[in-house]
């Protein structure tokens, strides 16, 4: 008897850090899927007809059937797919926290995307001199804020294997694992063992993990892409 | 065995305090209200539950507090989720994610669009409004024919977050000086049969009063949104 396979359809970019999220879900699951990239100038025909509304990455296409938005993305992923690892603890009050800490690093505009420009290490990549220290000690802060709320919720972090890996886990490697990429492309570090060791050390231990390795984005090819954006938008902004 | 113990931080005006309240109104779930001046003085309750952001909502469950009215939400229907009480959001992943989606789009394009609508002038505020009322159409066409987002037997949580910010339609409005019901006549019928649900149209703040504060606030020309 022929098993029914699931046809499962990921439009991502290769530089977006929520599309990672949902490469890096997707594999965790061993969930086998085939892969679009997008270029965002030029979006396919088919991320236009399937998610209409907003016409962003990352898009999963399941079956037919498109969902839409990172987050929601990633929950959809967990529910159908009960396989382990699971995404979220069982008690509902630890599930609260994690979505907690999740929703802090997205609100607080922590990540560097090429897809958003205003986030506050979107602004320290796009900005330079003043305002850009002003941005850089407001990316501190938000950091401080993380680093502390992981130490006191999250004590004891230990990551073995696939098994340990959860949502918060998924977030902090796709958001930060290329923290060092961005550190070089605007000449500022936010992540190290001094100011944010909790953060630095989580990290390192999911870059251990070989599903993270598969997704690692070679580190030139990052640092020459931001640098590029970086310097298209401040020759912009000067001509402005 | 001890009672469970429940707890709502809110400010009157808050669309996202508003729809935590009738979560719980219409899974009939008890609980204590307490209202926090989040302009004045904040109380330390709420600066000890919510020591990141210190911002209203905040649930209080037998002492431990959630934050944040989505994940609050979720979180209601996770814990009070018995077969005789109405479900926030569908069993079906697929359903699901679906109902996350339009909750999710209407917190991220109602909320900023209506604010600019009474806190900018001119082309600014033309703008505003001619997205609010675009996202509006989207809503609608996404409700079709159903009684309710949740389907023609139940609410979910995209009711609960649209309606949460229905008091503050007159205000966008009046000052904007359009009305929905020239854009939207088919929404607003869904508002109406929300508020015909007592556990809505209870918890759901006086839109005059929402009105009259806006218009002080506009009078002193403070630029700071209740929430």
């Amino acid at each position: 008897m022929e098993e029914k396979k699931s046809k499962v359809i990921l439009h991502g970019m290769w530089a977006s850090t929520y599309s990672k999220r949902v490469e890096i879900a997707l594999k965790l699951k061993g969930i086998s899927y085939e892969y679009v990239e997008e270029d965002l100038k030029n979006k396919t025909e088919s991320l236009i007809q399937l998610n209409p509304v907003l016409k962003k990455i990352p898009l999963l296409v399941h079956d037919g059937k498109p969902v839409a938005d990172t987050q929601v993305i990633l929950d959809y992923i967990d529910e159908t797919w009960k396989n382990s690892p699971r995404f979220y603890p069982e008690d509902p009050y630890e599930r609260a926290q994690v979505r907690f800490w999740v929703s802090y690093i997205n609100q607080q505009e922590m990540t560097v995307s090429c897809c958003k420009v205003f986030e506050v290490m979107g602004r320290v990549m796009l900005q330079e001199g003043e305002a850009q220290a002003k941005s850089v000690e407001e990316a501190r802060e938000r950091f401080r804020v993380l680093e502390e709320g992981l130490k006191k919720h999250f004590p004891n972090k230990t990551i073995r294997g696939n098994d340990d890996v959860g949502l918060l886990d998924i977030i902090i490697i796709a958001s930060f694992g290329v923290y060092k990429a961005v550190h070089e492309a605007i000449g500022v570090e936010i992540i190290d063992p001094v100011n944010t060791p909790t953060l630095y050390n989580w990290i390192e231990q999911l870059q251990q993990l070989p599903v993270i390795k598969e997704v690692e984005v070679p580190h030139d090819r990052l640092v020459t892409f931001l640098q590029k954006c970086r310097q298209e938008h401040l020759q912009q902004a000067a001509n402005a | 065995m001890s009672e469970e113990k429940v707890v709502v931080l809110n400010f009157w005006p808050s669309m996202f305090g508003a729809r935590v309240i009738m979560a719980l109104e219409e899974k009939d779930i008890k609980f204590e209200y307490k209202e926090e001046d989040v302009f004045g003085d904040k109380t330390d309750l709420l600066l000890q539950s919510n020591p990141v952001h210190k911002k209203i909502p905040v649930l209080i469950h037998n002492g431990k507090p959630v934050c944040e009215s989505n994940i609050i939400l979720e979180y209601i229907d996770e814990v009070w989720n018995n077969d005789k009480t109405l479900r926030l959001l569908p069993s079906d992943p697929y359903e699901k994610a679906k109902c996350r989606f339009w909750a999710d789009l209407i917190d991220k394009k109602v909320f900023d669009a209506g604010r600019r609508t009474w806190t900018k002038k001119g082309k600014e505020q033309e703008e505003a409004k001619r997205e609010f009322i675009e996202t509006l159409k989207v809503l609608e066409t996404e409700l079709g024919e159903k009684f309710y987002f949740g389907g023609n037997e139940t609410i979910s949580v995209v009711d609960l977050v649209l309606i949460s910010y229905y008091p503050w339609f007159h205000t966008w409005e009046t000052i904007g000086d359009f009305s929905l019901e020239d854009h939207t006549p088919k929404l607003m019928d869904w508002v109406r049969r929300c508020l015909a649900r007592p556990p809505i149209s209870k918890s759901l703040p006086d839109r005059l009063k929402i009105l009259g504060r806006v218009s002080q606030i506009i009078k002193v020309h403070e630029f700071f949104y209740g929430y």
